[in-house]
């Protein structure tokens, strides 16, 4: 009888750990197939052989353009930005018990927003030059915002406040340049506020590459310390977590990862925000899910994008269409937050 | 607080109002000295470029006491309502409201005209913050600060990506939108006024009829009850006075927040909490307030001016942190 | 020698002092409970134990070296604690929370070890929960998800255990419910409990060892038999009592004198 129970339990496990792999895996999957419709669609839709014979350095006239300067930057962007807006908002979301606690709600991201927005329509500037000032600008933001909360004794629901009063205060600013711009800069900045992959190229993607995979991973190996952080402060400390060094880690990780996607692309609305709760869902509750958030992240984005792109008359940036999708459930999420009690 | 020190307050307070009514007569591009303020309006001359510019700046002025005061009195309202120390019409995404709602009939009703556009962002103002009352007092603990800033801010976060989707492909929209983002009175006509003071009376006439009823409210609702009043009724009836308030005010002059935060806040730690005297020393705070930013906006921005909405983000913000690092865990 | 000890503890909150200079030795092996009125220190002494609040001033040993200067996995294979009001993560299993409570045993990039599993397995036998392993905690009652959280607590296989008011909101019969568990785990593991209770007659009766704490300081300490008197009681809780005899333990039980009903003139 006992050792029933027991191979119940151990079964248990198994079917959960089995869940994990082969959720992951079919957003993997996905994910993937959303990466080659970019590289295939378009003006032109080229066959997947072409597509491949480019991949592998091929010259192929009008193909290589199309897929080589366009279609790639723009897939790849797509989804290292959806990977690091995916397991960014998650982690803020976990380690602020409330799945309503999102950069893009708390002012995190509109700080990068306010620093590209300064450097390009103020001073003109584009490039390497934005995304720097824009992660500089997102990492003030959020340092200001976490040590504010931290004066008296931290909680998550002072943090949340906080950053809603430092968001209404940078949105007046951006508010503020966006009026003060001459009318002709104002559809593109009014573009990149909504979050688009326009534009972007070849070589902005290393330097993308390189910080999503480092402080992904950084996120990923901490995520046994994140689930005991999950139980509270006082448990955490019990089992022997160094809460203030981790917290610091995982919120830094997730602030450069937000801010440096928010400087390539703009900021796209909601991906943070609904990345964390869908993947939390399919892979289990209890689960870690950071990494799935970061594939679903990806796969909000491509997919967003595909829509945007090809769906309408009028091409609308990915900001738009993932900000529609995102806007009912979230609306759903707060209302079953609510009715719950959910935890702050 | 005594009599004599409430007596003391409100002569202050209208001595510096007073003073701001001459002030924003007298700055702005074109200083002009007191003496000569106080000459054009009692001899009502216009002959002057200086006597003109006066003119010019009065149904701005006007417009700033109008505003101001209803949106103190707004703020005061809903702050009672929700038990909610950082209750601002602005938080609860009513801004937002209005913007999509006018951006919809401007770009599938082609409405054209001030009337409509005021129509249309009081009807966005108050479904949005019902809306948004709604889901941010749904389950245990009702409307606590949290809830309804995160409802607030998740809801104007949705809508916003509405607004962006009707306007993108639409350019002239676009542009017109972007001025009317930022809350400024410097576009006040005495049209616009008179368009949206009926409402504003209305508004006004509600919230005081509630005010005393509201008091016994602030109590709790079943000590409320227990003293026989009508907690859904009262509750109802402040929240559109509050919503007609502020949403009158937002659709002729675009966003301006936290004057419903501070000045209420403000007043209650002067006053005490008696609804009785936050609710029109709300209203007069919130008309010194929003005419000094105003003077403010324009030193600052001099030659042109900064609008009114950033300079009230900016005082407001960091009181509203100020607030948030004070509060003891449990009130949030 | 004695493993945990505080040397002239003074701790508090937001520059209150709370607890003024105690010294106390934990015996090993031994339930202990902490008595006291209510902001008495009581649950800030324990806090301060189970390093969760940093004393003002004195030191914290075990095992002779300072706690601050043993790493905190080390520490944790030692020392647990039962929170108060610990946190729930939604949808999460019991067999999972309860694993959770290996974490100061798992290194950096390996899931669950066979010990690991041994440990959960065990700490759900002993709590009598391992058919509830596969459901979710919020499912469960009261009573269940508190023997969860004292699983978690034991899958950690610590020696000595702290616990923050372990029965206050649960029914009388789940109190007397886990503080059986308990007294099981420490007379058959040797396990030492401290714990902070609220009901002077189930300390009494389960305790070996009582502290009686008065405005932060330590005003009596040893076996209930002995310190357990009416003038203890009247000078810790502000109470006039009858200590009598506990019919079922033997333990003293504190009988509280009123203005009403006070029939007898029990001394």
């Amino acid at each position: 009888m006992i050792e029933n129970n027991f191979s119940n339990i151990k079964a248990g496990y198994r079917r959960r750990k089995y869940r994990w792999m082969m959720v992951t895996l079919f957003l993997g999957v996905l994910t993937l197939a959303l990466c080659i419709s970019l590289l295939l669609m378009g003006n032109t839709i080229y066959p997947i052989s072409v597509v491949i014979r480019v991949l592998m350095g091929e010259q192929i006239q009008g193909a290589s353009f199309a897929i080589g300067t366009l279609r790639l930057p723009r897939m790849l962007a797509g989804l290292l930005v959806g990977i690091a807006f995916g397991m960014a908002g998650s982690t803020f979301q976990t380690i602020l018990r409330n799945p309503l606690a999102s950069p893009d709600i708390i002012g995190v991201t509109v700080g990068s927003s306010v620093g590209a927005m300064v450097c390009i329509l103020l001073l003109k500037m584009s490039g390497t030059t934005v995304s720097v000032v824009a992660v500089i600008s997102g990492l003030i933001v959020a340092a200001l915002i976490y040590m504010l909360s931290k004066v008296g004794k931290f909680s998550g629901g002072k943090l949340i406040l906080i950053g809603i009063g430092i968001q209404a205060m940078l949105k007046a600013v951006i508010s503020f340049l966006l009026l003060r711009a001459p009318q002709h800069d104002v559809p593109a900045a009014y573009r990149w506020l909504s979050g688009s992959l326009n534009g972007i190229q070849m070589v902005s993607i290393p330097k993308l590459f390189f910080v999503v995979i480092f402080f992904g991973l950084i996120i990923i190996l901490l995520g046994r310390h994140l689930r005991i952080l999950e139980l509270g402060e006082q448990s955490a400390i019990t089992l022997g977590v160094r809460t203030d060094l981790v917290r610091l880690l995982l919120i830094l990780s997730s602030v450069v990862l937000i801010a440096y996607a928010t400087a390539i692309t703009g900021p796209i609305s909601f991906v943070a925000f609904l990345a964390g709760p869908i993947a939390s869902k399919l892979v289990g509750m209890g689960a870690p899910s950071e990494f799935p958030a970061g594939l679903v992240g990806a796969i909000l984005v491509l997919g967003a994008d595909l829509i945007g792109q090809f769906a309408f008359s009028t091409r609308f940036p990915v900001g738009v269409i993932t900000g529609i999708l995102g806007a009912p459930y979230l609306i759903i999420l707060l209302i079953r937050t609510n009715r719950t009690g959910g935890a702050v | 607080m005594k009599l004599s020190k409430k007596l003391l307050l409100i002569i202050i307070s209208f001595f510096s109002l007073a003073l701001c009514v001459l002030a924003s007569l007298a700055f702005g591009a074109r200083f002009v000295s007191f003496n000569e303020v106080l000459n054009t309006l009692i001899h009502s001359r216009m002959t002057t470029i200086n006597e003109i510019v006066v003119h010019e700046r009065i149904p701005r002025t006007v417009f700033g006491i109008i505003a101001g005061g209803a949106l103190g009195v707004s703020g005061a309202l809903m702050q009672s309502i929700t038990r909610n120390p950082i209750a601002d019409p602005s938080i609860l995404g009513v801004n937002t409201g209005a913007t999509l709602f006018v951006v919809g009939g401007i770009a599938f009703l082609g409405i054209n005209s001030p009337e409509e556009y005021i129509f249309l962002a009081l009807i966005g103002a108050a479904i949005t913050a019902v809306f948004v009352y709604g889901i941010g007092s749904m389950g245990p603990g009702g409307a606590t600060p949290i809830k309804l800033a995160l409802a607030g801010a998740a809801i104007s976060a949705a809508l916003s990506s509405l607004v962006s989707a009707i306007i993108m492909p639409r350019e002239q929209v676009m542009n017109a939108v972007r001025f009317w983002q930022v809350g400024s009175i410097s576009g006040a006509t005495w049209e616009g006024i008179v368009t949206v003071l009926p409402f504003l009376i209305i508004g006004l006439l509600l919230g005081l009829i509630v005010t005393p009823a509201l008091d016994a409210l602030a109590m709790g609702d079943d000590i409320a009850t227990g003293l026989g009043v009508r907690v859904g009724t009262v509750r109802l009836i402040g929240a559109m006075s509050g919503v007609l308030l502020c949403g009158a005010i937002t659709a002729l002059a675009g966003p301006i927040g936290f004057v419903g935060l501070m000045v209420p806040h403000t007043m209650r730690l002067i006053c005490g909490p008696n609804l009785r005297w936050i609710v029109p020393m709300s209203a007069l705070g919130g008309a010194i307030l929003l005419t000094l930013s105003d003077v403010l906006g324009r030193l600052i921005g001099s030659p042109g001016e900064l609008e009114v909405g950033i300079v009230t983000a900016f005082i407001g913000a960091p009181i509203l942190i100020m607030i948030a690092i004070r509060a003891k865990g449990r009130t949030l | 020698m004695k493993r945990l000890k505080a040397n002239h503890i003074v701790a508090g909150y937001d520059k209150k002092i709370i607890i003024d200079g105690i010294d106390i030795t934990i015996p090993d092996n031994k339930i202990s409970v902490i008595i006291g009125a209510n902001a008495c220190g009581k649950s800030t002494l324990l806090k301060t134990l189970a390093r969760l609040i940093k004393p003002n001033s004195g030191e914290l040993l075990l095992d002779g070296k300072k706690i601050s200067e043993i790493p905190p996995k080390q520490l944790a294979q030692i020392l647990g604690l039962l929170p108060q009001s610990p946190v729930v993560p939604e949808g999460i299993t019991v067999a999972d929370l309860v694993a959770r409570g290996r974490f100061p045993y798992q290194s950096f990039l390996k899931g669950l070890s066979a010990k690991d599993y041994e440990a959960v397995e065990e700490a759900l036998e002993i709590m009598g929960i391992t058919d509830l392993a596969n459901r979710c905690v919020d499912e469960l009652s009261g009573g269940q998800r508190q023997r969860v959280w004292i699983a978690m607590a034991l899958a950690q296989q610590t020696d000595i255990l702290l616990l923050d008011e372990p029965t206050t909101y649960l029914d009388i019969t789940y109190q007397v419910e886990i503080l059986d568990l308990l007294t099981d785990l420490n007379r058959k593991r040797g396990t030492t409990i401290v714990m902070v209770l609220h009901d002077i007659n189930l300390s009494a009766r389960y305790a070996d060892h009582i502290f009686a704490l008065h405005k932060g300081k330590l005003v009596a300490q040893g076996a209930p038999s002995e310190i357990i008197t009416e003038e203890l009681i009247k000078k810790v809780f502000n109470l006039d009592c009858s200590v009598i005899k506990d019919p079922v333990s033997g333990s003293p039980f504190i009988v509280p004198k009123g203005r009403h009903h006070v029939k007898l003139n029990a001394s």
